[in-house]
Formats: C-alpha cells, sequence, structure tokens
C-alpha cells in the first residue's frame, strides 16, 4: 500500500474516532443526552444546514456549555500532539516534548504573573494573551542563546532549554510565595485545565492553528531528512538550519496557543506521538496528520474523564495519571532506543 | 542533473589552498586538488589524517578558513543547500538510521534536492529509485525497516541512497569500512562502473591496497598536508608509507591483481625498530634464498629478522622479484618466462658462496630453474622448506629428483614458519640469541659483495 493510500486511510479512520469521541462526550455530563440526540444538535447546528428537530434544553446544553470545552480539547490536543511530533523528530530524542525549549514554562510564568501581580487589561484574554506572548519570548530566547555564528547544535537548545525551564520555575515558586488568595487559582492554571472555556478561546486557537498545521505538514519531507542527523540531511539538500528555525518557530507558536488557553496539560505531547509512531511508523507525512487526530480524540476523552466525575478535576491531572502508565508499557514492551 | 550534463572547463572537483580548522584545531593545512570527470580518486592517510573533513569540506559540510572548492565551476560553499545537493553527495561512515523507515524511502529520500516542495513525485524519480537499489544489490530488501538491517547491508543502502541523488561528484568515506570481502570489491566494482560513466569518486579509504587496485589517482595525507598524489603505484612508495604511517611496510605487486600491495611489518618482530636511521642490515649474517613466488614470505621474514638476504635467481616481473626489488634486496633476475641461464648461474653461485647460508623455499622445479637447485646443492648450511613432496612439484623428471635428495640430504628440512629459527641457528647461535644487538661484533658488511641488480 502505498504511503498516500495508507495516510488517507488512517487520517480518515482517525477522524471517524474523533466525531464518535465528540458526539459521546457532549452526550456526558450532570444531563446524560444521547448520542443520536447530540448528532442531531451538532448537525442543526448554524452554519449547517439540515435542521432536526431537538430539545431547546439539549441544544444549550450540547451547544453552548459542552461543545465550547470540548471543541477547545480537541484543538488543544492537536496543537500538542503535533508540536510533540516535530520535536522529537526536530531533537532526535524520545523524551522531547513541545515545552521542551521552555514553552509552557514561559507560559506559566505570563500567566502567574497575571494573577499575582496587580495588573488588568481592559479587554478579556489578558491572561490568555500574557501567557502566550512569555511563552513564544521564552523559545525565542532559548533559540538566541543556544545559537552561535547561525548554528543551532539541538544538543545545545535541548540544555539550554532545561536551563531556562529551571530558571523560570524558581521564578514561578516566587510568585506561589506571593500569591497569597490567589494561590488556588494559580495552582488550578497551572495543573492544565478546560474548565470555563468561552467560544471567544477557541475561535481564537480554531484561526490560529488550521495555517500552522499546514506548515508543519509541509514540511514533514524535510523532517523526514533531518531524521537522518543534520549533515546527511544537508548532503540531501536541505537547507538545515533554516528548516530548524521555522520547525521550531511554528511549533512553539503552536504550543504556545495551547498552552496559553489550558495551562501546562503534559504527556499529550509526549506519549501521543510515541504511540502513533509504533503504530503507523516514523514518515511524518503519515505522522503528523494521524497523532494530531489521535491528540485530538485522546484530550477530548481525558477531559471526559476529568469532568464526568463527582468533582471536576484539572485534565492535566488525568492524561499524567493515564498518561504515565502506558508510556512506561511502551518503554517496557519496546525496545525505545532510537524512537 | 545528470553526470554528463554540467559543461565546466576546469576539472570537475577543484581544491584550492584549502585550510579548515574545527573548533580551534586546523586540521587541513593548504591542501590543493583536482579531480575530473571519470576519475576514482582515493584518499589515503594515517587516522587523524584530515581524510574525513576534507570530505566534508567538499560536500559543504565545514565552511573552510580560506581557499575555496569548486564543484562544476560553482563554489560549493556559496551554493544554497539544495543546489549543492545536486551537484555533490556524501555516503557517510556512520550508517546508524535510528527510525524505523523501510529501504525504499530511505533511497527515496535521495531525490529530495531534486524536488520542489509542492512538486510531487515523479515517475524519473521511481526510475532513479529502482535503479540505485538494483545497482546496489539492495532491491531485496527494499521493503524491509532499515533498522533490521545489517552495518553492510545498511552501508548499501545509504550508497543506492547517494546514487538516486543523481549527482556527478560522489564522495566516500570508507565505502568498504563494514563490508564482507564480496561486497567490499562488488562496491567498488560498481564504484568503478560509476566513474566509468562520467562521476567523478572521491574515496576516503582504509585499506591501501584496495585503494591502490581500484583508485586511478590517490591522494596521500598526512597531518592535514597532501604529501603525494599521482597514480597510486607513484604514491605509495615505503618511503611515503613510512612517512606518512610512521610505519615500517614493504610495497610489492599484488601476485594476482598486479596492483600495488602494502604490507605492514611490526616494528618489534625482529629487530628493526622505528628509528630506520638505525637499522643495520645484515646485522646477522647473509643468507641467499633460491625459490619461486612462494618465498616472498621467507624473504620478507628473513628481512626483518636483520638478515642481509640475496634471492635469486628469479623472472623479473615476478612477485617474489617485486618484493625483493621493494626491499631493496641483491637480487639475480633473468627475464620473463626465460630460465636460469649460464651468468645468471653464475651470479647465484657467486652469491651462495658468500652466504653463510641457503635457504631453498618449497618451489615447483623445472628446466628453467634447474640451475637455481643444483647450484644451492653445493652450499655450506642448506635450509630446505618442504610443505609439499618433492614429486608433486617436480616438472623436470628423474635428474632434478636426484639433485633434489643430495640437497635434501646435507639440509635442515623445516616447515613453513620455522625458516627464520633453522637459519639463525644454522649461522650461528650467538647471533640466534641476540640477532638484532645494535653494533654488534658480528656486524659484516666488510664482506658484501655482489652486484646489485636493483641497488
Amino acid at each position: 500500500m502505498s504511503l498516500r493510500t495508507r495516510t488517507v486511510a488512517w487520517s480518515t479512520g482517525l477522524t471517524g474516532v474523533l466525531a464518535t469521541v465528540l458526539v459521546v462526550s457532549a452526550g456526558i455530563g450532570p444531563v446524560s443526552i444521547p448520542p443520536a440526540t447530540v448528532a442531531k444538535v451538532l448537525l442543526s447546528a448554524d452554519p449547517l444546514p439540515l435542521v432536526f428537530d431537538t430539545p431547546r434544553a439539549s441544544r444549550i446544553i450540547v451547544l453552548d456549555v459542552r461543545l465550547p470545552r470540548i471543541a477547545l480539547a480537541a484543538f488543544v490536543g492537536l496543537a500538542l500532539a503535533t508540536a510533540g511530533t516535530v520535536m522529537q523528530g526536530f531533537f532526535r530524542n524520545p523524551m522531547a516534548d513541545p515545552s521542551i525549549v521552555g514553552v509552557s514554562s514561559g507560559a506559566a510564568v505570563g500567566a502567574v504573573a497575571t494573577i499575582v501581580l496587580p495588573i488588568a487589561l481592559p479587554f478579556g484574554l489578558e491572561l490568555q494573551g500574557a501567557a502566550f506572548l512569555a511563552a513564544v519570548l521564552t523559545a525565542f530566547g532559548v533559540y538566541l542563546i543556544a545559537t552561535r555564528g547561525g548554528h543551532t547544535p539541538t544538543a545545545t537548545l535541548l540544555l539550554a532549554g532545561v536551563a531556562v525551564q529551571t530558571f523560570l520555575g524558581a521564578v514561578i515558586s516566587l510568585l506561589l510565595l506571593r500569591s497569597g488568595r490567589s494561590l488556588r487559582r494559580v495552582v488550578y492554571w497551572l495543573m492544565g485545565h478546560l474548565g470555563g472555556t468561552t467560544w471567544a478561546e477557541v475561535w481564537v486557537i480554531a484561526v490560529a492553528l488550521p495555517p500552522l498545521f499546514a506548515i508543519l505538514l509541509f514540511y514533514a519531507r524535510d523532517l523526514n531528512v533531518l531524521l537522518l542527523g543534520e549533515e546527511e540531511a544537508d548532503s540531501l539538500g536541505v537547507d538545515v538550519e533554516r528548516t530548524k528555525r521555522i520547525l521550531l518557530g511554528v511549533s512553539s507558536v503552536v504550543t504556545a496557543a495551547a498552552v496559553a488557553v489550558t495551562g501546562v496539560i503534559g504527556f499529550v505531547g509526549l506519549i501521543v506521538p510515541h504511540g502513533m509512531r509504533l503504530v503507523v511508523g516514523p514518515d511524518h507525512r503519515i505522522l503528523l496528520p494521524t497523532s494530531a487526530l489521535a491528540g485530538a480524540s485522546f484530550l477530548v476523552a481525558t477531559d471526559t474523564l476529568a469532568r464526568s466525575g463527582p468533582a471536576e478535576i484539572p485534565v492535566g491531572i488525568v492524561t499524567a495519571a493515564l498518561g504515565a502508565p502506558f508510556f512506561l508499557y511502551l518503554l517496557r514492551s519496546r525496545e525505545v532506543t532510537g524512537l | 542533473m545528470t553526470p554528463d550534463a554540467s559543461d565546466a572547463n576546469g576539472p570537475l572537483v577543484g581544491i584550492d589552498d584549502l585550510w579548515v580548522s574545527l573548533g580551534g584545531t586546523t586540521v587541513l593545512r593548504g591542501v590543493d586538488a583536482a579531480v575530473d570527470r571519470g576519475r576514482f580518486v582515493g584518499l589515503v592517510g594515517p587516522n587523524g589524517a584530515g581524510k574525513t573533513t576534507l570530505l566534508r569540506t567538499i560536500a559543504g559540510a565545514v565552511g573552510p578558513d580560506s581557499g575555496r572548492v569548486t564543484v562544476a565551476d560553482e563554489r560549493v560553499h556559496d551554493l544554497h543547500s539544495k543546489a549543492a545537493s545536486r551537484l555533490v553527495t556524501t555516503v557517510p561512515q556512520d550508517t546508524t538510521v535510528a527510525f524505523e523507515f523501510d529501504v525504499r524511502t530511505i533511497v527515496g529520500m535521495g531525490r529530495h534536492p531534486h524536488r520542489s516542495r509542492i512538486g510531487g513525485w515523479t515517475e524519473a524519480d521511481t526510475d532513479a529509485v529502482e535503479r540505485a537499489l538494483d545497482r546496489t544489490d539492495t532491491a531485496r530488501f527494499a521493503d524491509r525497516a532499515v533498522t533490521t538491517l545489517s552495518g553492510g547491508e545498511r552501508q548499501r543502502v545509504l550508497l543506492a541512497r547517494a546514487l538516486a541523488q543523481e549527482t556527478p561528484v560522489l564522495l566516500l568515506d570508507e565505502p568498504t569500512g563494514s563490508l564482507d570481502i564480496n561486497h567490499q570489491v562488488r562496491t567498488l566494482e560498481l564504484v568503478r562502473e560509476l566513474v566509468a560513466g562520467g562521476r567523478a569518486v572521491i574515496a576516503a579509504i582504509h585499506d591501501l591496497d584496495l585503494a591502490a587496485r581500484y583508485c586511478d589517482e590517490l591522494l596521500l595525507l598526512s597531518g592535514g598536508e597532501a604529501v603525494a598524489a599521482g597514480a597510486p603505484a607513484s604514491v605509495l612508495t615505503e618511503p611515503a608509507v613510512r612517512e606518512a604511517f610512521d610505519a615500517r611496510a614493504t610495497v610489492a605487486r599484488h601476485p594476482v591483481t598486479g596492483s600495488v600491495s602494502v604490507t605492514a611489518l611490526p616494528d618489534d618482530g625482529h629487530g628493526r625498530g622505528s628509528e630506520v636511521g638505525d637499522r643495520r642490515e645484515g646485522d646477522a649474517g647473509r643468507v641467499h634464498i633460491v625459490g619461486d613466488d612462494g618465498a616472498v614470505g621467507h624473504l620478507h621474514a628473513l628481512d626483518a629478522a636483520g638478515f642481509e638476504v640475496s634471492v635469486g635467481a628469479v623472472n623479473e616481473g615476478s612477485a617474489v622479484a617485486e618484493a625483493a626489488r621493494s626491499l631493496g634486496v641483491d637480487t639475480v633476475t633473468v627475464p620473463p618466462f626465460a630460465g636460469v641461464d649460464t651468468d645468471a648461474r653464475a651470479a647465484v653461485a657467486r652469491r651462495i658462496d658468500a652466504a653463510e647460508c641457503v635457504v631453498v623455499a618449497d618451489m615447483a622445479v623445472g628446466s628453467g630453474n634447474l640451475p637455481n637447485l643444483r647450484a644451492a646443492r653445493d652450499a655450506g648450511r642448506i635450509v630446505l622448506v618442504e610443505t609439499r613432496p618433492f614429486a608433486a612439484r617436480n616438472h623436470a623428471g628423474a635428474a632434478a629428483a636426484r639433485s633434489y635428495r643430495r640437497l635434501r640430504d646435507r639440509a635442515t628440512v623445516v616447515d613453513d614458519g620455522d625458516v627464520v629459527g633453522a637459519v639463525a641457528e644454522a649461522v650461528g647461535t650467538d647471533r640466534a640469541s641476540d640477532p638484532v644487538a645494535p653494533g654488534s661484533t658480528t656486524w659484516s658488511t666488510t664482506d658484501r659483495g655482489g652486484s646489485h641488480t636493483d641497488p
């Protein structure tokens, strides 16, 4: 089977899985709604031409209460899995995740500072805006630190990322000490959460993500060649430094956009790419789209678990609690020597 | 670009006063070289001589401090990566691929510089990949994951990828490093085919014999400098090898391939240290060797053990004559395929008289070289090497058999490996116990005689 056929088949299948997960998830909650009704509600939603007769209460619960959160989970899962796939390939390192260059720490500093320090911006989303800016600035700073004479060795980048993360961790701790009554809010943000999602957040990420994802997909072939090592990639006609800049820049922005709205949700960007690589192989032309779709389904499913218990828990706890054992299982069952 | 599509006027690869440093250490010091299309140039030299760095610099992966590299009249370091990759590509020494790509995908990556970002995979791409798979004998595992292959198989896969790249210049870093002897030769034969098709190939090759056999020219690097360049036989001389590799070696013609063959000799062995200047030939005594090509080993061993060796009569151009020539040993020669005539027999007799011991190698005897055997019969001390019965190698009839019997009666008969010991014993126990002692009283240049046909 050709790569193209496999890519289409896997993507179609995973899109089906995502649709199913969305419908099931939208039906789960304090008020249980049958999947058929959810499907009808979704299909009669505004831009779609179909009209089904559904109870008004169901429409409100699905479209106004649950769907924003589910949609955001899907987009964020997609973003994190995509960025994780790119980072693991970029660094040729199985432990790389979307935050490896300090994006999450940067976002956390921005967000926590906004919560703790007495600054208030006149418009909405100031917390997300600050987190996003801080995240992108951090990634850019790490890149500058690791770059000398136009070259950015990945090993230096990795270590610079670790050092900057440690430093920002100290800053976050200091801010926590000074947080006083907002401590609870800060901790909740840091754990990663999808509660209280508004359509505004969803729209921002829904508009920003597709073009960024397209750029990464565009570079899938270069990323494959880059996996062979930088010197060989150069010998095969890949402009290594330029490609690295683009991959690092785009995936940092993708991660920053996700982390800024949801806080630090761990493990999605680490294990989803790993799992998909085991299933479809290392070729990024198929790995990127399938990881993205699987990441979306994974985060929607775990967030459904997070909110369906007697008391809602931050989704970051669920992804880590499910992800870590699964990761260990992979580690033991497979020789994860390379990736 | 096909190999012959460029219309450069100068050499295909021009290297001009190239200085390269890595991490503050100067690795290449003013290297000049030129490689024409249709040429296979081998980079030889000791570890750390700068072979790999030179290849990396030609490939554009390392930038020079000064000097320049041109390929098809383009300065490699000024070209965009993609353009450079259509001119020159490298098969690296390290073939590890950590990702489970299948072989066909890896080879397909060779098409990367020929494809635009939006352009799809074309018929030409498929053809190039299939051709490369066929030529490198990798087609039969084209669908296997590259991680499941052996090192040698991976090396061929990377060669296939380089072929799919269809560059006029191909750089190989130790192309035969992890290959078995069969694939070593097949790979180098393939390289010869590529060269015949108009490509220029530059390869770093450790194995000097393979380099001499397959390359049109060699470039001997030592300490980052090109110390010799040209045809293999002109580059691989004993002084050059000794200088570059700091090793004692003999250079001879290979008996089968006829190409230059380098054999490194141990420094400790029988008394010749690396301080070549202190070497004293003939310390241990004079020995004459009678034999055919099977005597080459004895010749090297006895020479290395410090004996002053003469040999003959042998046919010019034979392996033993070449070995003797390369060692600078006193040799009596007769023309190729000619028998030993009266003059030669007299010359042999003089050397046998002067020698303290005669070694008769396990050789085939015909009417041509029977005089050698007869001359040896009269020697004082004889060491006779016998690994096969004489009847099996006698082509000169009953007379030869009688001569051999008489020779054998007076000789110390030894096996192949015991020659040096037997000779030392025959020449004298004082020498056998310490055949090397510098300044030993047995130093005997005074009775050095005979005409050296090849001084």
